[in-house]
């Protein structure tokens, strides 16, 4: 399935505000002033592309940042205001050139048609390196900012009535998927013609309606856009238990888990290797990238106490959906390729203050992981596809002579 | 001769998916590359342009129900393209068109507020309407809005955008890393709106931008559209780009603006405009007959008779006479997706009327689609074209043109090599830009300095 070594791991870098760490607009480092300019964005990307890493994420989110779950909190101490991801991540596209952009789009209150076209012209815009990251929104307050329709308030998680409405977004979130995918594939490649002697621009038989029928949306296509540069740009997801493991497996490209250790990783691996395989997809390639938040220093006491420096700055220790590393370069490369043995192919790491961790990851991590033959010396391809091995697919239109 | 000289605008519309774009001729080139929005916004930056501006529509064109094939199919997103663009220029206006129909207020604002804030004040929101469930189709919603809301859900969908853009003040953040203090007000962002169409309420999460809300377009040419935009648009893309009927236009237009408290100068009128150039007037001629023949091929003039027929007509000769047969006068099932056909009111009337023309000239179906169709707005030499131009403006017929070269993405290089140069001679066209924003090239004061917002106590 790869291209490059199969002793490479991958590395991605998830970009979100001045860092994950809710105090990180506080350090030095962080320029939360800003966090609204094209600039303070530019220089990030620029910085993992020095760095070879394979692709950044952005964050987004249809309603405002909010330390509570279920509803906006009024802090004023905490980075609130973003801009949108996919804009972001075209607005920087034609200042680099090898790294991938994945942003981060919301299914629930958005349309198919408009993000299939917005990701295949990001894609083309950046000549091959999009993707997407899919997430859904439970969230009622988000809803009421669409007005479309009522999402009841989720009090307890494992409440039946709370998983059976958040499995329903999930499965909308996969119909929107095969929505997107299909509308990327509904030109063929060759359907540009130009044929003056007949007149026609196109040959419209190289150009097809998805029919699209689902619970949530029906969508005819075409799409106004033509294939994008690399035929199916990157769907990845974010998951951390069965329900999402299953859209993972079923829609993506890559998917980002949060074990814990080496034998949860293993874990969480099978079980979206069974759903992948359940879905009849086995023969088909999937990433599975661990997340990790990090805290990187040359010394790991020096880590360790900029980590009680934030916490105390946020009030409380910061803990979250990923687990929190901090050390050195060399104790987090140990980590990567231990975790990495019990089938992880990748990391997307987070980096708890980006104007500090993420010149650590390019700039410590990346060079002591080449040094164990672990990571990529030079950019090897210039599609995102292809910096993670994957093919440019077939068209599921064309076909076949 | 008092008045003092108009200061006239420019922008630059990237050729589009109708016969006016000619990708037959070898020197065009791709519509989807980026290197050709590339090229184009930077030959429009170099001749100091105030913007670029994209149309879009949501759904392929067809004729018989089959997806039209004879001119240029494809673009890109609108949003996406011009956040891009915002990376290789740096003053450039950049006008989008977005659809109030199939769209939502939250996140349309939230996109326009981004744009703003990525390319530092140049973003502009062309507002379009629809209503058909052929474009629906391809929507959650499906087609679900009546032809006479639509102009009542635009209205409504920019009141709610607007009160978005508003909902941020654009001083809340003040990131006091000492004090700890990100934002001064805790509810940045709240908004509720409960109208007809659009009951919603919450945060909204994107800061307010360099000019407060993007410069507002409307195209529409109804009454219903020229009071939509009187009473909130900024500029005004029009099609009457004849010197009587622009005046007639431009007239009519500021003369709705009093009973909205508004001035003259706060809506700017900017038709469309085609143009060929060549050395000589006769040359330029001689060139606008070769582009037009190139607009309208065989194939194209029977899809174009088509329209008015409201039939199959594919089994006619375009090199010979017209139809003997008339127009079906049912429903049109012919074209969708295009605004072309409702331009014909009366097909009965409109094919004797070509049938005597034909007849009269000795013209084929080819050569009558030719000659009755659109010729090109300015043709001639550099210097006879500029003065036209600025005739035009003088003359209150309008404030600018929205031009439309034929050729991707080469089409206006000729023109910013050219015109430009004797526009800016003539003292009626800048020759670097004053501002930074698209406000400040339109001359178009910031939302805060036209009506003083008042801020909650703090």
């Amino acid at each position: 399935m790869s291209s490059t070594p199969p002793a490479h791991l991958h590395l991605a870098v998830a970009l979100e505000g001045t860092g994950w760490h809710p105090a990180s607009w506080r350090e030095p480092v962080a320029r939360p002033r800003d966090l609204l300019t094209a600039g303070y964005w530019a220089d990030l990307v620029a910085e993992a592309e020095r760095g070879l890493l394979d692709f950044v994420t952005i964050e987004d989110g249809l309603g405002p940042q909010s330390s509570l779950f279920p509803e906006p909190d009024e802090r004023t101490d905490q980075v609130r205001g973003r801009l949108d991801a996919v804009l972001i991540a075209s607005r920087i596209a034609p200042l680099t050139r090898h790294i991938g952009l994945v942003p981060t789009v919301v299914a629930t209150h958005t349309e198919p048609f408009h993000i299939s076209k917005a990701i295949a012209t990001l894609d083309y815009v950046s000549t091959g390196r999009a993707g997407l990251r899919v997430q859904i929104t439970a969230r009622p307050n988000e809803a009421a900012h669409f007005g479309r329709r009522t999402i009841p308030r989720i009090d307890a998680y494992d409440s039946p009535a709370a998983q059976d409405a958040v499995a329903d977004l999930f499965d909308e979130a996969a119909d929107y998927v095969e929505v997107v995918r299909r509308l990327w594939d509904s030109w063929e490649d060759d359907a540009e013609i130009r044929d003056v002697a007949t007149g026609r621009f196109i040959d419209r038989d190289k150009l097809h309606y998805i029919d699209f029928e689902g619970r949530h949306f029906s969508v005819r296509g075409p799409s106004i856009t033509p294939r994008p540069p690399q035929g199916q740009p990157l769907v990845t997801a974010l998951a951390h238990h069965t329900v999402p493991f299953r859209l993972v497996a079923r829609a993506a490209d890559l998917g980002y888990v949060t074990p814990h250790d080496a034998e949860q990783a293993r874990a969480v691996v099978a079980e979206i290797r069974a759903e992948r395989t359940a879905a009849g997809r086995a023969e088909e390639p999937l990433h599975i990238f661990g997340d990790l938040v990090v805290l990187l220093d040359d010394d790991p006491a020096q880590a360790a106490a900029r980590r009680d420096r934030l916490d105390t700055l946020a009030g409380h220790p910061y803990t979250g959906d990923a687990p929190v590393f901090s050390g050195t370069p060399a104790q987090l490369a140990d980590l990567l390729e231990e975790l990495r043995s019990a089938g992880l192919s990748g990391f997307r790491l987070r980096p708890a203050v980006a104007g500090h961790d993420l010149p650590r990851i390019t700039r410590g991590l990346v060079p002591e992981l080449q040094r164990r033959g672990a990571f990529r010396t030079a950019y090897e391809a210039g599609t995102l596809r292809g910096l993670l091995g994957l093919e440019r697919p077939a068209n599921r239109y064309a076909s076949v002579a | 001769m008092s008045k003092p000289l108009k200061q006239i605008h420019l922008a630059a519309h990237f050729p589009g998916v109708n016969n006016t774009t000619v990708w037959s001729d070898p020197k065009a080139g791709s519509h989807i590359e980026f290197s050709s929005f590339v090229h184009f916004a930077q030959t429009a930056e170099r001749a100091k342009f105030d913007f670029l501006f994209l149309a879009e529509g949501l759904r392929l064109r067809e004729q018989d129900g089959k997806i039209y094939d004879l001119d240029v199919v494809g673009r890109p997103d609108t949003f996406t393209v011009l956040a891009a663009l915002a990376a290789v220029t740096d003053r450039l206006g950049l006008t989008g068109t977005i659809n109030s129909t199939f769209n939502e207020p939250y996140e349309v604002a939230r996109q326009f507020a981004s744009l703003d804030h990525l390319s530092g004040g140049r973003s502009a929101w062309n507002v379009v309407t629809s209503w058909d469930a052929f474009t629906g189709e391809n929507f959650r919603r499906g087609g679900f809005l009546p032809q006479q809301e639509r102009y009542s859900r635009a209205r409504e969908f920019l009141a709610t955008a607007n009160e978005l853009f508003d909902s941020w003040h654009g001083d809340e953040i003040v990131a006091d890393q000492a004090a700890g203090t990100f934002l001064r007000d805790a509810k940045a962002g709240a908004f509720v709106h409960r109208g007809q169409h659009f009951d919603i309420h919450g945060r909204f999460n994107v800061p307010r931008g360099p000019q407060g809300r993007p410069v507002i377009f409307q195209a529409g040419d109804s009454d219903e559209g020229r009071e939509f935009a009187a009473s909130g648009a900024d500029a005004i893309f029009s099609r009457y780009s004849t010197l009587e009927a622009g005046q007639a236009f431009y007239t009519d237009v500021k003369g709705r603006l009093a009973k909205y408290g508004r001035r003259p100068d706060q809506l700017l009128i900017l038709p469309a405009a085609t143009f060929v150039l060549g050395d000589t007037d006769a040359e330029a001629e001689e060139l606008a007959r070769e582009v037009r023949r190139q607009q309208v091929s065989g194939a194209t003039a029977i899809k174009h008779l088509e329209f008015v027929w409201n039939r199959d007509l594919s089994a006619y000769d375009p090199d010979g006479p017209l139809p003997e047969i008339d127009p079906d006068l049912g429903e049109h099932h012919i074209a969708r997706g295009r605004a072309q056909v409702r331009m014909y009111r009366d097909p009965l009337a409109t094919a004797r009327e070509w049938r005597e023309l034909a007849a009269a000239n000795n013209w084929s179906i080819r050569d009558l689609v030719i000659n009755t169709g659109n010729r090109q707005t300015f043709v001639g030499s550099p210097a006879a074209v500029a003065r036209t131009i600025d005739d035009f403006v003088q003359a209150d017929a309008s404030d600018g043109f929205i031009l439309v070269p034929h050729i991707t993405p080469g089409g206006l290089d000729v023109f910013a090599d050219t015109v430009v140069p004797l526009l800016q001679e003539r003292g009626v066209f800048r020759t670097e830009y004053e501002g930074t924003t698209l406000r400040d090239h339109l001359g178009l004061a910031h939302p805060d300095a036209e009506a003083p917002r008042e801020r909650a106590a703090s």
